[in-house]
């Protein structure tokens, strides 16, 4: 078997597990739903992820240790990932060749020559990882102030290698000199300058472009709701997304930009690529020609997948390891072997250090930008309501990668990717939105958290959640609290009886109580009555709706409004109520009395203590599109700055 | 010449288009609705009105008993009946909490069906929280898988719009119509519980889980829109579970502290007498409840359900 199709096996296979885990990730008692599948390995194996967040919280969570294996295969083996793993690479290699297959060869030639604009990944990278690492930077920069120790022998390490740098004859005297007190110097300003500002936190943003959590998210949010309930009916009712517009719209550009470039998004784009490429540096195996002796005829960049120009000095770090050009080079020159190429090599990315910096000092600058607007602090935004066990805000930002697995597995379709109410850092995290979905938030549920691959929502358990055994003393988890909008409120504002919202409120005791009140019902004219007996009074007028008083709700009193007492109503006709026997008048009212007619109205009040921002009430309300009792943010356990309460 | 042929048809078919597809009047304002559906008749014909009352704390136990004071389960499933079981499923809590119906006595009844004669029974309802999960954490569908009985979970093609003669309210609304028009018997499960807008839910409030669409609106009628669902379905027999009733912080519960140790079971072919004869569980009377009355009145059933003489039989040995 050719060593190619070998690789293709290798990337339908891969392709068909990331699928297949998409499938799977199905809340249910089904063998192809989510029981033990491990459906974020693929997420894990993505180094990126475990870069990213090591860097952003200094941990390495859960299963994201599976992302070592592929940085010590890419270190001995080169770009692997790219050509014989990456899901997403498959599609577009898939894509690039129904728009290629087609053309002349000198055509594909053209199309697979190495771009200058394969740098652009690189510096998306530094870029993404520069804002993952602010708040280590942060740490650095006051080192002098905090750990002089440390800042000493950073000093002397800077030292160190300045001397030997001079003494290899790299630089000369003055140089080093200088360069050695720029260094320390700035460092030290640094720290003086930065030492009464507030620590940033990190901002992970390779969510956005890194391509695992990309086609997850696109997978979860638009393809799997798509084609749900034809053939593949995973859930029961269908599912929707908020602001699918922008996902799709990204993930059609970049399968679709493989008709003008085959893998587009691999070679310009991809920033978990350029990771693999500067990982590859050193790798032990290479392609590369095995001798000098060359036609020239640029047959192995036929179908060169990475675009690493293997013609020439071929680029390492661009080498996907698609191993195209072993079999289309016709003098069996081109071979995965552990010497250099014979035609040279360049083993390092196409990033100078200016680009570097730029890249670097532009995150920073973005994440500071950001923060100016306060969305973590002062700013923050009431509509953002969390799946519950979300860290605090800060701490949720530096996690979550926006991969859409939350929003996937919660069974009542409420989680949603938040466009702008967590500010643009918080693109495509989770938010609820409880009118959408199958109920609010599921008071026995914790699927999101133990899904999460980075824990930015905490994988909690039962007793957590519900504030039980151990969790007593701290009560139930409140994602928000749900406030009641009297102007749309049908019992508040319309005067007719309702109270979904209680009836459905599923903690005990209830967060939501009525109290009851009586309104006098308008009519044309006064009630008078004619006559009356013990359960009926005969009226002087015509000038009711037959039985629209015989609901159960209304109810009748006699003489001086307010002061007499509730009898209910149990049928009418145009000119004549009739009361119901539980409570028959003593002494019928007299010829010339007043009837009035009064709706018994139970009002509901939210008990804040008790609300844990569920948003079932949010969801049944049947004031059906804004509704009239809305969770928002306020009193969430994770911010103890939200809270609503002198005492929790 | 040919060239012009060619753009004589092509103008002569885009006129063609154009002329046929002319709409001059624009759309109607009303939508075409789908016509109706009729939910059959499940009473059992000829039969008279009965029920049982058994006290007891065993509800296999009280279900066999009561089912035998009534003559047995095969005077209300012949042989090769499918079964409808209507459950309470609103809640995603675990059977424990008493919202829902309880897994035993689906698991009892589906084997009782079975026992008798039946080739099929179903297990629906149209719940409150998320379908799967209510189903799933309630019991229920375990209960039923292992008794042999099928959980429908509510689709949307299961709805189909249905009218209730003499009704105001469910006009042309969205009916679990499905699963009731292939089945032969339809028998309603449910709970004793509070219910702080109507006063309690029992069989005929149970009712409300047929029901599709934005169904809460009708809670502003609460009293009349139970009423016709009480006069929509008329089902073989009712089972009105008092073993453990909700008396506060109703229809959801969540804590043991809401419920109440009434070890009752209320077997009955007339909804309205057993709902009457549940509301004294919870401490309340026929009159605290204005849609039984409601319901009397449009001739579904009686709220006297002594004059059902009905069989009282003491459990406890």
């Amino acid at each position: 078997m050719k060593i190619i199709t070998t690789r293709r096996i290798c990337q339908v296979f891969f392709l068909i597990v990331f699928l297949w885990f998409c499938v799977a990730t199905t809340l249910g008692r089904q063998w192809w739903q989510l029981r033990g599948w491990p459906v974020n390995w693929i997420i894990q194996l993505d180094p990126l992820v475990g870069l990213a967040t090591l860097l952003s919280t200094q941990t390495l969570y859960a299963g994201l240790l599976w992302g070592l294996a592929t940085v010590v295969l890419t270190i001995l083996l080169g770009r692997f990932f790219c050509g014989w793993v990456c899901p997403f690479g498959s599609i577009h290699q898939f894509i690039g060749y129904l728009a290629k297959h087609n053309t002349k060869t000198a055509h594909k030639v053209r199309a697979n020559r190495y771009r200058s604009g394969q740098s652009i990944k690189y510096w998306i990278l530094v870029f993404l990882l520069s804002a993952a690492v602010l708040e280590i930077a942060f740490e650095l920069a006051l080192l002098p102030l905090t750990r002089s120790w440390l800042f000493g022998i950073s000093v002397l390490l800077i030292l160190g290698i300045m001397i030997v740098q001079t003494l290899r004859h790299s630089l000369s005297w003055k140089t080093a000199l200088s360069l050695f007190m720029a260094i320390t110097g700035i460092w030290l300003a640094l720290s003086l300058v930065l030492n009464e500002t507030p620590a940033p936190s990190a901002s992970l943003q390779i969510g956005l472009l890194d391509p695992i959590p990309l086609f997850h998210r696109s997978l979860n949010l638009i393809l799997l709701p798509l084609v749900d309930r034809t053939a593949l009916n995973l859930s029961l009712a269908p599912r929707y997304y908020e602001g699918t517009w922008l996902i799709g719209t990204i993930f059609i550009a970049a399968v679709l930009l493989n008709l003008a470039i085959p893998r587009f998004y691999c070679r310009f784009i991809c920033p978990l690529g350029a990771l693999f490429g500067v990982l590859s540096r050193y790798a032990l195996w290479r392609i590369g020609k095995s001798r000098e002796e060359c036609m020239d005829c640029h047959l192995c960049q036929k179908n060169c997948e990475g675009a690493c120009q293997p013609v020439s000095q071929i680029r390492i770090s661009e080498c996907v390891l698609c191993l195209n050009c072993l079999d289309d080079c016709h003098h069996g020159l081109m071979a995965y072997q552990t010497k250099p190429s014979a035609a040279g090599e360049i083993v390092a990315p196409d990033l100078t250090r200016r680009q570097f910096m730029a890249s670097a000092i532009a995150a920073t600058a973005a994440v500071s930008t950001l923060r100016v607007n306060g969305n973590i602090g002062p700013n923050w935004k009431s509509e953002l309501v969390r799946p519950p066990g979300s860290l605090p805000e800060r701490d949720f930002l530096a996690r979550c990668i926006k991969c859409g697995q939350c929003m996937r597995i919660c069974p009542t379709n409420v989680i949603h990717p938040a466009a702008l109410e967590a500010g643009l850092e918080g693109l495509w995290t989770p938010i609820l939105n409880f009118r959408i979905g199958t109920s609010g938030c599921q008071f026995n549920c914790i699927a999101c958290g133990n899904l999460c691959p980075t824990a930015a929502i905490r994988p909690i358990n039962l007793e957590e959640r519900l504030g039980k055994s151990g969790y007593a003393e701290k009560g139930p988890i409140r994602i928000g609290t749900a406030f009641i909008d009297r102007g749309r409120c049908l019992p508040w504002s319309m005067d007719r009886p309702c109270i979904v919202c209680q009836e459905n409120c599923p903690v005990s005791p209830k967060a939501i109580h009525t109290r009851e009140h009586f309104n006098a019902v308008f009519t044309p004219k006064p009630l008078i009555v004619e006559s009356a007996d013990s359960t009926a009074i005969q009226l002087k007028h015509q000038s009711l709706l037959p039985d629209r008083f015989a609901t159960g709700d209304y109810f009748c009193i006699i003489g001086e409004f307010g002061s007499g007492i509730h009898r209910r109503i149990v049928g009418n006709s145009a000119a004549s109520l009739e009361i119901s026997g539980e409570l028959p008048f003593d002494s019928p009212p007299a010829s010339g009395a007043t009837v009035d007619i009064m709706i018994r109205l139970q009002q509901p009040y939210v008990e804040p203590q008790h609300c844990i921002g569920c948003g079932v009430c949010e969801h049944e309300c049947p004031v059906g599109g804004k509704r009239a009792i809305r969770v928002t943010a306020e009193n969430e356990s994770r911010t103890p700055e939200h809270r609503l309460l002198p005492v929790s | 010449m040919n060239r012009s042929v060619k753009a004589a048809a092509c103008a002569a078919a885009a006129c063609a288009a154009g002329y046929l597809f002319h709409d001059s009047k624009g759309p109607a304002p009303s939508e075409e609705r789908l016509p109706d559906v009729h939910l059959p008749d499940f009473s059992i014909p000829g039969l008279n009105k009965k029920m049982a009352i058994v006290r007891g704390e065993h509800r296999s136990e009280m279900l066999n008993t009561a089912l035998k004071a009534l003559g047995g389960p095969e005077m209300f499933i012949k042989n090769g009946d499918r079964v409808l079981l209507k459950v309470n499923a609103a809640f995603a809590t675990p059977a424990i909490l008493s919202a829902t119906s309880h897994p035993q006595l689906v698991s009892e009844l589906t084997g009782l069906c079975y026992r008798a004669g039946a080739s099929a029974v179903w297990v629906t309802d149209n719940p409150i929280n998320d379908p799967a999960s209510c189903f799933e954490l309630s019991g229920i569908a375990q209960a039923a898988r292992s008794a042999g009985a099928k959980v429908l979970l509510p689709e949307a093609g299961f709805f189909k719009p249905a009218t209730v003669p003499g009704g105001n309210l469910i006009r042309s609304w969205p009916v679990l119509y499905e699963p009731l028009k292939s089945v032969d018997k339809v028998i309603g499960v449910a709970p004793v519980k509070d219910h702080h807008r109507s006063g309690a839910s029992m069989i005929m409030k149970n009712w409300y889980g047929l029901l599709g669409g934005r169904r809460n609106i009708f809670h502003q009628d609460i009293h009349n829109i139970i009423k016709e669902l009480a006069m929509m379905v008329k089902p073989s027999l009712v089972i009105l579970d008092g073993t453990t009733a909700m008396v506060t912080n109703g229809p959801t519960g969540g804590s043991l502290s809401d419920l109440k140790t009434t070890n009752t079971m209320i077997v009955a072919t007339d909804q309205v007498a057993a709902d009457a004869c549940g509301a004294g569980l919870i401490g309340k009377s026929a009159d605290d409840l204005p849609y039984i009355a409601k319901a009397e009145a449009m001739g579904v059933g009686t709220a006297d359900y002594q004059s059902l003489n009905p069989v009282f039989v003491n459990g406890w040995s």
